[in-house]
């Protein structure tokens, strides 16, 4: 039952190609009765094929809402999109008619999410569901939707899948029905896969047996992914290339080692010395002060700032970079990195 | 949302003197002794048949002979994959269950069958902290009352005199500001309700506090805030912890000891250096070998155990061995007999026939 390892260093993304998934200063707000809360504020980023981007992020810090947007499954009202777009394939999702986007949405772009006993159907078979796919997009016949089905169960690995195929969500374990999910998503062969926290519910072991499923199907059909997640450690694992979110923005960008060995954000630097590790006890942790800001009352300048070590007020700061007036964009900070800090040089080189 | 209090803390312990804890505890247990022992512990729960004549039909065997030693003064973390009775053991342990059979010795006396007066000292000596700091707070309560709620009932502790005024300590203790007693714990973050939960099990000044999961519903970067404030508490008030979670970085940072649970019995025993070092059980191996690891230079070095299959069901537990439907070392002699928690000279107790240390986590040079 050992494995030899393989996670083997994942084919480099290839940086020519063009992106398949481009999003372009997307801004989302919530208009709620306690005010307008700004969930995304400008956020940017493209995915090729075949790359693994993750987007790390506390919970608030809009990563989760920004592939909503993706998907077109924004709750709105309350939820609106105010600004930017959504390129797949170059063509603008937001601009697309309906039905348009209904093409895109399953053959085009899938999604899995965390909790896979509440996105599935509990009064359907879960061959009933995986085969849904193939009816609605396809018009496949029942039969030959429940075949496909039993395929897609084989290649998620569950087993007995023949057997299986009639079986409710709720017969299966946590691990099984995250897989029922998977092939739910990759039944239509999707270029862009964007797994919003789908192993953050399971258990150690079995996020291992998940994570390496989904490498798996990635190198089989070199589709995009997209990785939500907390896990410091799942992203160093699995990701070719991460970004940052921090309120709603990316704070950080870049390759997956060198954000890692050595961050250019104090948020992504304070998050990395918080998180204890296991490969060693470690001293003390070192946890960045305060909590999270809350999204109707962002605070100005820097969102970071009142969390911030490093932060400079009037009196150090430079002209044109206070830290608590000034917003720092995301810019170039050395050749392949990205980063939203008026000092990132200086956290670069501490 | 009241703003932001756990900062100072968070930095500094308020309180004046400076703690001596300047790095780190030893990893080595300190030398007390032994003030709870759990003996051959099991709780079996009956699954029955029928609504109105209920016929027992099996039984659910969630904790299937534990064997624990809580010294004073230090941390043992009990870690496993959910389902495997370790959130049994947790409530056995604060008497919120009766065992089904064996012993949990505190202080040389057996608490299995206290009751009245003496089990209401025991229970004031064992306090909890809890996974779900949304669902384990009384939303109509004030933050005053909660913390204030157990001297109603041991009201020896606090004088009724000064009780608001030790609450506020005890608010200020833990990071958040005194002012806010009379506040409802909606208007408080996790971390800050995490606090609150903390506050109200100090307030009896307990001896043991077991912690369930107490840092998995919140956020990276307030963990880390939290579980400094529980080493500044323990450092403070003599306090020994049982520290259950599933997450073996948070465990092995905290624990002095970890004992790893395994569908409803302990399958290996050690000090964090030896558990997580030198792992001899094959589940403890198959588990270590599935944390992603933060260094981008150790990625792909260690080996990747995957296990096959599923967790088999509590009610109907494989025979010998817990652990051989999933074991790549299953012999005949696995599914006989039931391994004892032994050293079969690995250096610490491990309960497999075949133990033999092998280095899963790749050592960080650091």
């Amino acid at each position: 039952m050992t494995r030899p390892d393989l996670s083997e260093p994942a084919p480099a993304p290839d940086p020519t190609g063009t992106p398949v998934l481009e999003v372009d200063d997307l801004h989302v707000e919530f208009r709620t009765r306690g005010g307008v809360v700004n969930a995304v504020n400008g956020v940017s980023y493209s995915l090729a094929e075949g790359e693994t981007l993750a987007i790390l992020g506390e919970s608030g810090s809009g990563k989760s809402v920004s592939a909503q947007a993706i998907m077109g499954i924004l709750d709105s009202p309350p939820a609106r999109i105010t600004g930017g777009g959504i390129f797949f394939q170059g063509r603008d999702l937001l601009t697309m008619p309906e039905d348009e986007q209904r093409k895109v949405r399953g053959p085009g772009i899938s999604m899995i999410f965390q909790d896979a006993l509440s996105s599935l159907n509990p009064v359907y078979s879960v061959g009933f569901q995986i085969g849904e796919m193939f009816r609605a997009h396809r018009g496949t016949s029942r039969k030959e939707a429940k075949q496909h089905a039993i395929e897609l169960m084989d290649r998620v690995r569950i087993p007995g899948a023949r057997a299986r195929v009639n079986d409710y969500p709720h017969q299966f374990s946590g691990g099984m029905r995250q897989r029922v999910m998977i092939a739910m998503a990759i039944a239509l062969d999707p270029r862009v896969l964007i797994a919003d926290e789908p192993t953050t519910a399971l258990d150690v072991t079995v996020q291992a047996q998940v994570m390496d499923l989904l490498k798996d199907l990635q190198r089989d059909t070199g589709m995009g992914l997209i990785l939500i997640t907390h896990d410091l450690g799942v992203v160093n694992e699995v990701a070719d290339n991460v970004a940052v979110m921090y309120a709603g923005r990316i704070v950080e960008r870049g390759t997956v080692d060198d954000v890692f060995n050595n961050p250019a954000h104090p948020y992504t630097d304070g998050l990395m010395s918080s998180v204890p590790q296991v490969e060693h006890k470690g001293g003390r942790l070192l946890p960045i002060i305060g909590q999270p800001p809350n999204l109707a009352a962002i605070p100005p300048g820097c969102p970071f700032h009142p969390r911030c070590a490093r932060r400079r007020l009037e009196a150090d700061a430079l002209p044109g970079r206070v830290c608590d007036t000034d917003v720092p964009p995301l810019r170039l900070v050395v050749p392949g990195r990205e980063a939203a800090c008026h000092y990132s040089e200086e956290v670069l080189g501490a | 949302m009241p703003d932001d209090s756990s900062g100072s803390t968070a930095a500094s312990p308020s309180g004046g003197a400076p703690l001596s804890k300047g790095g780190r505890r030893p990893s080595a247990p300190p030398a007390g002794d032994a003030l709870l022992e759990i003996r051959d512990l099991q709780k079996h729960f009956p699954l029955t048949q029928g609504v109105v004549f209920k016929r027992t039909i099996g039984h659910v065997r969630a904790v299937d002979g534990v064997n624990l030693t809580l010294r004073r003064g230090e941390t043992v973390g009990l870690v496993g994959e959910s389902g495997c009775g370790k959130s049994t053991v947790s409530k056995l342990i604060v008497a919120l269950e009766k065992p089904t059979a064996g012993s949990i010795v505190y202080k040389g006396r057996d608490v299995t069958g206290l009751s009245g007066k003496a089990l209401k000292e025991y229970r004031r000596e064992v306090q909890i902290i809890f996974q779900d700091p949304y669902a384990s707070l009384n939303p109509r309560m004030t933050v005053g009352d909660i913390v204030a709620e157990g001297w109603s009932v041991h009201d020896d502790v606090a004088p009724k005199k000064g009780r608001l005024q030790r609450t506020q300590e005890l608010l200020d203790r833990v990071g958040l500001n005194p002012d806010y007693v009379n506040r409802y714990p909606h208007q408080f973050s996790g971390g800050q309700r995490q606090r609150i939960g903390i506050a109200r099990a100090l307030a009896l000044r307990p001896e043991i506090i077991v912690c369930d999961e107490p840092v998995s519903a919140l956020d990276v970067s307030v963990q880390a805030q939290v579980v400094n404030l529980l080493e500044d508490l323990q450092e403070e008030f003599g306090l020994s912890y049982l520290f259950i979670a599933h997450d073996l970085s948070v465990v092995r940072h905290i624990s002095d000891r970890v004992a790893v649970m395994y569908l409803g019995s302990i399958v290996e025993e050690g000090t964090d250096e030896q558990v997580y070092g030198s792992p001899s059980h094959p589940y403890t191996q198959a588990l270590l070998s599935s944390v992603p690891l933060h260094e981008p230079h150790l990625r792909g070095q260690k080996d990747r155990i995957l296990l096959q299959g599923d967790v088999p069901s509590p009610a109907d537990p494989p025979s010998g061995c817990r652990f051989r439907t999933r074991c790549w070392k299953a012999q005949d002699i696995c599914a006989q007999e039931p391994p004892a928690l032994v050293d079969r000279g690995q250096g610490h107790p491990s309960s497999c026939h075949f133990a033999e240390a092998r280095e899963v986590v790749p050592v960080d040079a650091e």
